[in-house]
């Protein structure tokens, strides 16, 4: 009877290895499809029950992880609220992560590779693992005076403040804003609220405008087109047309300069002077003798088109848009037709200008923490490219001084000269009130920040708005902030 | 142990090693590791570590201890292996039970509900009544070969116990669509573990009997010895009872665990390959007759097929098994670190994959290793002891749990269609527990017969050869087809 008992036995050990086999491949080869299955919640729930790490800024800690008695064992919190949102965006177990949450969220949630060492130890010790801290380069300051500009008046519209030298985003505001905390909250009713009230919100809340909605530039845009003719052989002395209206290249369509002005006193201008007066139709004559092809290689040159833009949350790509036609060339001159940029775009642009032709790439990531605050890797500022030479660059400078000079609206700072671009944006029709932009950089001798500033659809002075009595006032609070915060 | 009284000028018998020594160490050692699990449990769970749990290991110990004191009094060859790993899968499924029952009271609690009951207690209950009933089994079994006397009562009683709830009313019998139960004042009892072991009894005291009969009449068929139609009796009955169990029941993981059970018994006995060919055959005939007869089969399968199409109705169970198993990967989450609780019936039938969640591949490896061990040993029992009774029981014993250890691993494990079946020692369930401490006391019962020494033959004084006179020695007159049976 024993030699069947044997086989009996071999035959068990066969079932084992069986089991054993088909373990191997449920917890070896299947497990990465059944552990990032989204209907397996364990991945959520183990994420919110670890430590996840701080987003700060100078200190400020604008998002925190701080430990409670329910079952997810952490609670997400914003203490800067919806001035921050647009930087730190929200953590949802229904609705996903935004903003520096989703962007660097394998540093927050411990699980990226720079991280990798600290989790081992953190096996050994058997400790729980805790996520890592990210450190922004936004100066909390900044971004709240920019924040209170734009909603105390009840604007929707956007702030972008960079250091020059380096593309660190210093304020990137989106307004209006939301609240995360509540989308982060672990009671589900809450979040679902939360989230139905922000979506069903005009003007959108959710949307962060620094980055993902471009914007025609109006007459911002002729910073670009100056960079291109600087470098075409025109001056600032070049001579330029000072008709109130010309007709355009194909005939039929004309062009006027706002509120159908003369460009100065005389039948001609310069470059200098139609620069500082934002004349329409001096720069429609400019561009025709630049070129489309010119135009398009300087906007290249400034990042505009950059597809693969990322802060590190992605940015929507700027664009000049198809230009197949002098007429089309002239309209885009003046950033309308399909000229479209974002803030952040614009706010690079004059960056790049104000570091001497050079353009940083822009980031909001000063330095990733270990849990212990402990630095892990910090961000080196990365050059882009030459823009410009740096020549042109200071004459541009010179040239935004001018137009600084004739700017009106509030803020101005005494002792510190701003270099400056108004624009006024029309959104297809008269009837709709335009987008006010204010493009600066100072000190103009020295640049430490450069700022964009966008209020849509005219804030409060309706058809009436312009960059300079809308925006411009918001930009110089926004630059005496970085200022004084020691930038 | 007290060396064996010596005969007057012969050389001292050589004492056999009991390994009770080896048992005590190792139950020790088991005690240290379900101690540590509970301490990590704790931790990972933020509960409070206090001395209180290193007196729950001690405790633990003090049980076992017991359950080992009686096999040292009653059973001192037994093997020493058996005690140790039973002990250590009790003690990870209560580790394992009462981290469930953690993440039940946190559930209560934050959806402001009381706490629910302890399994754990229970549990603990139900470990002690087994122990109970592990070492009355040892004191009054003295010999296994007088269970073979009960061989029919043994059977009667099992098929009687097997069918009580199928013919009792669903409200007593019924819980969760198998009616498998017997239940009275709160107490469920699974009469079918118990059946379980009478009808292995059953069976090995019959085939004994009739071994001659199955193994040697029939015919040759493409190279292969066929028992004759007639013989076939047994295996059609116990085919009936499969499927009667299932019709009556609906529970198809007994009825696949009593036919596989008695398929490799009559095997055992008959040697016969056939049998197992035939057997087969009835189980193919009786799986494709189920499949289309019985929708609650078309749905084990379904599901078994694709557990994903059917989320959230049918395949929820097993989705999440598979879930949990996946995210526990190769190291586990760690003890207390995971969501076990998302799967329905995560401590009992599907406490395996609660503890592939936490413990990972390593974990279930090292597990199925102690079983492994435990189904080995008792194997080894049956090669071992020299009545083909204790062979025949061992083996149905051993294949038993190895037989259920597949069917439930696999189907949670999606190997298999899923069947509603314990663990054996791991999963929360008290008939399933008692029933198998039985189990593994005859299982001991019979390994001390294999391992103790041959009892003293009394010795005669024997003349020097030269002065011995002529003796006639009868030759045996013996069939040689029973001399060569007597030397397996």
């Amino acid at each position: 009877m024993n030699n069947p008992v044997r086989k009996i036995a071999v035959s068990v050990m066969v079932m084992i290895l069986l089991l054993f086999a088909n373990l191997t491949y449920v917890q070896v080869v299947k497990a990465d499809d059944y552990r990032n299955d989204p209907r397996n919640q364990r991945t959520a729930y183990a994420e919110y029950s670890r430590q996840r790490g701080q987003i700060t800024a100078d200190g400020k800690v604008l998002a925190q992880s701080v430990a409670t008695d329910d079952r997810m064992r952490f609670q997400r919190q914003y203490p800067g609220g919806p001035a921050f949102a647009s930087v730190t965006g929200y953590l949802s177990l229904s609705f996903g992560r935004t903003g520096i949450e989703g962007a660097a969220d394998s540093v927050l949630n411990g699980t990226d590779d720079r991280l990798f060492v600290r989790r081992l130890s953190d096996l050994i010790t058997g400790r729980d693992p805790r996520g890592g801290n990210v450190s922004l380069t936004v100066m909390p300051t900044v971004q709240q005076v920019a924040y209170n500009q734009l909603t105390q008046k009840g604007y929707a519209g956007s702030v972008v403040a960079l250091d020059p030298r380096t593309g660190a985003i210093l304020a990137m505001v989106s307004t209006p804003s939301f609240d995360p905390n509540p989308l982060a909250s672990h009671n589900d009713k809450t979040v679902q609220d939360a989230w139905n009230t922000d979506n069903a919100a005009k003007p959108q809340v959710l949307l962060n405008r620094a980055i993902s909605v471009p914007q025609p530039p109006g007459s911002t845009f002729k910073i670009v087109d100056t960079a291109a003719a600087l470098q075409n052989g025109s001056t600032p002395d070049t001579v330029l047309t000072a008709e109130p209206e010309i007709p355009l290249n194909d005939g039929v369509t004309t062009l006027e300069n706002y509120a159908h002005t003369p460009c100065g006193t005389g039948s001609t201008t310069t470059l200098r002077d139609a620069f500082a007066r934002s004349c329409n139709t001096a720069f429609a004559e400019l561009i025709t003798s630049v070129g489309i092809d010119k135009l398009r290689t300087q906007a290249d040159a400034f990042g505009i088109g950059q597809s693969d833009l990322a802060v590190p949350m992605k940015v929507a790509p700027s664009t000049i848009g198809n230009i197949t036609s002098i007429t089309a060339l002239q309209q885009s001159a003046i950033g309308q037709l399909d000229v479209k940029l974002t803030p952040l775009q614009n706010a690079m642009i004059t960056a790049a200008v104000a570091n001497g032709g050079q353009l940083m790439a822009p980031y909001l990531i000063k330095e990733i923490q270990g849990p212990e605050l402990d630095t892990v890797d910090t961000t080196e500022p990365d050059r882009i490219g030459s823009a410009v030479p740096a020549g042109v660059a200071a004459t541009l400078t010179d040239l935004m001084i001018g137009s600084e000079n004739r700017t009106q609206g509030g803020g101005k700072i005494s002792g510190v000269q701003i270099a400056s671009k108004t624009g006024t944006a029309e959104l297809g029709s008269k009837d709709i009130p335009p987008h006010a932009w204010y493009v600066a950089f100072a000190p103009a001798d020295k640049p430490v920040v450069a700022i964009a500033v966008l209020v849509e659809n005219g804030g409060d002075r309706g058809l009436e708005a312009t960059g300079g009595s809308v925006a411009a006032p918001i930009g110089r609070a926004v630059i005496a902030e970085a200022l004084k915060a020691g930038r | 142990m007290a060396a064996p009284p010596q005969a007057q000028g012969r050389a001292p018998a050589p004492t056999l090693p009991t390994g009770r020594g080896i048992e005590l160490l190792l139950l020790a050692f088991a005690a240290v590791i379900v101690t540590g699990a509970l301490v990590i449990v704790e931790a990972n769970q933020e509960q409070e570590l206090t001395t209180t749990l290193l007196w729950l290991g001690l405790a633990y110990l003090g049980l076992f201890a017991g359950a080992h004191f009686a096999v040292r009094r009653w059973a001192p060859y037994a093997d020493p292996l058996i005690l140790p790993a039973v002990a250590l899968l009790n003690g990870l499924g209560l580790v394992m039970i009462h981290r469930l029952d953690l993440a039940d009271a946190a559930r209560a609690a934050q959806l402001g509900n009381d706490a629910p009951g302890s399994l754990v207690l229970r549990q603990v209950a139900w470990t002690a009544i087994g122990l109970v009933l592990f070492v009355v089994a040892l004191w009054r079994v003295s010999d296994h070969r007088m269970l073979s006397r009960f061989g029919y009562t043994a059977g009667f009683a099992g098929i009687i116990l097997l069918a009580l709830p199928g013919v009792l009313p669903s409200s007593i019998s019924e819980v969760n669509g198998a009616k498998l139960w017997i239940r009275f004042g709160g107490i469920g009892i699974q009469p079918g573990e118990f059946a379980k072991i009478l009808l292995i009894i059953f069976f090995s005291a019959f085939l004994v009997q009739k071994r001659e009969l199955f193994s040697t009449a029939g015919r040759r068929f493409l190279g292969l010895e066929f028992p004759r139609a007639r013989d076939l009796a047994p295996l059609v009955v116990a085919w009936g009872l499969s499927v009667g169990v299932l019709v009556f029941e609906r529970d198809l993981g007994t009825s696949l665990l009593f036919f596989g059970i008695l398929l490799v018994l009559l095997y055992a006995a008959t040697e016969r390959v056939s049998w197992m060919i035939i057997g087969l055959l009835f189980f193919v005939g009786g799986a494709v007759l189920a499949y289309n007869l019985f929708g609650h089969v078309r749905v084990r399968v379904q599901i078994w097929l694709d557990p994903f199409s059917d989320f959230q109705g049918g395949g929820y169970q097993l989705g999440q098994a598979l879930f949990g198993l996946g995210t526990g990967g190769v190291g586990g989450t760690g003890l207390g670190a995971g969501r076990p609780d998302l799967v329905p019936f995560a401590e009992s039938d599907f406490i395996w994959s609660s503890l592939g969640e936490e413990l990972g591949l390593i974990g279930l490896a090292a597990i199925l290793l102690v079983y492994l061990v435990l189904i080995t040993r008792g194997l080894r029992s049956a090669l071992a002891v020299r009545d083909s009774f204790g062979k025949l029981l061992a083996t149905g014993l051993s294949y038993a749990m190895a037989l259920q250890l597949f069917v439930v691993i696999g189907g949670v494990t999606k190997l298999i269609p899923l069947t509603g079946l314990t663990l054996p020692f791991l999963s929360y369930g008290g008939s399933s527990l008692v029933a198998n401490y039985a189990l593994v006391a005859l299982l001991l019962r019979v390994s001390n017969a294999a391992r103790a020494p041959l009892p003293q033959r009394p010795s005669v004084p024997q003349a020097p050869i030269a002065q011995a006179a002529t003796e006639l020695v009868e030759r045996p007159d013996l069939p040689t087809g029973e001399a060569r049976g007597a030397q397996t």
